[in-house]
């Protein structure tokens, strides 16, 4: 029999769309928070879009959370951390919230080189709104506000380790969610990243490629192919820095 | 220890916020309010606080955020271009019922507006000024003796109602020294308040910081947080009646017979005293009603005023900002003029001729 059991802090079955990759990634998280054996003295921020449901009474993460401001994420966990600087304190939320509206606050955290450990699913596109391009949409892609496919010259593609690749983050690393052996990795990723911050090195972060069926238009294999075949084009996996 | 020092308006509302037990600050730098953000760059870690300067006054007021959700006493400072950024944090603490103090060094006029002494931003702190249903404590000290016993006021008031409070202080307060009677440490416990986020022991209620609206929907959060309420718009009414009710302070000064009453605070609030004084002397009733609180507005002061045949606040901005509260005040029953200037306090003799001129 496989084991089926929850991780600890796990409350229940998630509240995303089908084929969503949120359930996933904070499952990982849950885990990891299990194996490291702080899931009780573990504070989560989350921003107030799609990974906010991680936030819900029964089906969520059950550990003490702060819901940001859009984008705030950062700001937030490191004001838990400076307040609190012997909890374990982690950002989770999504691509359009890091490398938009919070670019600066990631920018500036990796800079200091904040004792938190943030973890970001990179979906392509604004998922709570509904789908609309984002810094990591590709060029090309089509999405509500990009409706003849994004233009690439204009609009760029954020890469996180370009932005902050030579500050002072101590682990930056993107991993996906595509299948097992890529899953296990991204946790190892994730568990990496916390583990820095227990033993006090610095700001960690770890991107995880994660399918929206619901705002690409795909059914959840399609769009995990997508995600797997097509984003990592501009989105490698691997660890970049490991300092 | 309890010790009388000459300090400058700035540097009071720092130390005494430490002294109250603020063990967190991130700020950013404006004039004339950094010499808050540079004193606690040495003092507060001399204290073993948490001192950052954040990248914007929105990183601030939110990693203010994340502070108070711990139950911290945290607080940041700015003035009227900044304290326009911090108003997304604002609306978001009083959202999540989160006790912090934010410091308002006033200057003058909208967008870069000046540097100058300046009473500009009263419509935004006190209307709430961010999105949504909210308003916010809001205290005026016009002394650096008030500077400091406002900054300890504030985190009580705060915590007693979990809300953000404002201190709106301004330049001219901000930049004199006086001397002024510094309090003693208290010990602030970080833990006192079950609400505060630090981790969730196992058969622990999980501790949710976010819009107590959603907090609600959950019948047992409810009932340990919120008094049983599952009624948001109940709760808030609650909430902002108790403060308008009870949080009301001001001074009256000569208003019992006065024929004209000024208003003002701040800065303002300093020379109007010294007026109602030279117009007395001349035989002209004058009188002087002092919001300590802009929000809640002292109504009840001008309860006492009745004898005034009309009312004149006393403002550094241009449109008077403060004149609508004093009509509703007193609904109308008097006339309410304004008599300011742009750079600075008007002269006694320009406010005494003012005031005459509303008599006739």
């Amino acid at each position: 029999m496989p084991d089926v059991r929850l991780p600890k802090k796990l409350l229940g079955p998630s509240g995303w769309c089908q084929g969503c990759g949120h359930g996933v990634v904070v499952r990982l998280i849950a885990e990891v928070l299990d194996e490291l054996g702080i899931e009780q003295n573990t504070v989560a921020v989350t921003d107030v879009a799609c990974c906010s449901n991680a936030m819900a009474f029964g089906a969520g993460m059950g550990i003490d959370s702060v819901m940001a401001a859009h984008g705030r994420d950062i700001a937030v966990a490191n004001g838990v951390k400076g307040a609190r600087p012997d909890s374990i304190v982690y950002c989770y939320f999504g691509d359009g919230a890091a490398y938009s509206i919070g670019s600066a606050e990631l920018v500036h955290a990796a800079l200091r080189g904040d004792n938190i450990t943030v973890v970001i699913l990179n979906n392509t596109v604004y998922g709570m709104t509904g789908g609309q391009m984002a810094p990591t949409s590709l060029p090309g892609e089509k999405t509500s506000s990009s409706p003849y496919g994004k233009d690439g010259d204009k609009y760029g593609v954020l890469n996180l380790v370009d932005l902050i690749g030579n500050l002072n983050a101590t682990y930056i690393a993107r991993g996906e969610i595509y299948d097992v052996a890529t899953t296990a990795k991204a946790k190892s990723y994730i568990k990496k990243a916390f583990q820095n911050q227990i033993d006090g090195k610095g700001f960690s972060i770890v991107e995880v490629l994660a399918p929206c069926p619901t705002n690409l238009h795909m059914t959840p294999l399609q769009c995990k192919k997508f995600m797997h075949e097509e984003a990592t084009k501009y989105f490698p996996t691997g660890e970049f820095v490991d300092k | 220890m309890a010790e009388k020092v000459l300090i400058k308006g700035n540097e009071a509302l720092a130390e005494a916020a430490l002294r109250a037990g603020a063990r967190f600050y991130s700020g950013y730098p404006i004039t004339p309010q950094t010499e808050i953000l540079e004193y606690l760059a040495w003092r507060m870690p001399e204290v073993g606080g948490f001192f950052v300067q954040a990248e914007s006054e929105l990183c601030g007021i939110n990693m203010v955020m994340g502070a108070a959700a711990t139950g911290a006493r945290a607080f940041t400072t700015s003035s009227g271009p900044g304290y326009s950024l911090k108003q997304e944090g604002i609306s978001y603490l009083c959202a999540n019922d989160l006790p912090a103090v934010i410091i308002d060094v006033m200057r003058i006029g909208s967008g870069l507006g000046d540097i100058f002494m300046g009473q500009g931003d009263y419509w935004q702190i006190t209307r709430g000024g961010g999105h949504g249903d909210y308003h916010t404590i809001v205290l005026a000290p016009n002394s650096v003796q008030e500077n400091v016993d406002m900054a300890v006021l504030a985190f009580d008031l705060a915590e007693k109602y979990c809300h953000p409070v404002i201190i709106a202080s301004d330049a001219g307060i901000g930049q004199m020294m006086e001397p002024a009677e510094l309090p003693d440490f208290v010990e602030h416990d970080i833990n006192k308040f079950e609400w505060a986020v630090r981790g969730t022991k196992d058969g622990e209620m999980v501790r949710y910081c976010q819009n107590v609206y959603y907090n609600m929907w959950n019948d047992a959060y409810a009932e340990k947080f919120y008094g049983g309420c599952t009624d948001y718009p109940t709760y808030l009414t609650n909430k902002y009646n108790a403060m308008t009710e009870d949080e009301q302070r001001w001074e009256s000064y000569q208003t019992e017979d006065a024929e004209v009453v000024l208003v003002a605070y701040g800065s303002s609030s300093r020379i109007a005293k010294e007026t109602v004084d030279i117009a007395r002397a001349e035989g002209f009733k004058l009188g002087l009603i002092r919001p300590i609180t802009l929000w809640p507005f002292p109504k009840k002061a001008f309860d006492e005023a009745k004898a005034a045949k009309a009312f004149a606040t006393v403002e550094v901005n241009i449109l008077g900002q403060m004149q609508d509260d004093v009509k509703l005040a007193i609904d109308n029953r008097a006339k309410v003029g304004f008599v300011g200037d742009f750079f600075k306090v008007p002269d006694p003799e320009v406010i005494i001729e003012y005031a005459k001129g509303l008599l006739k």
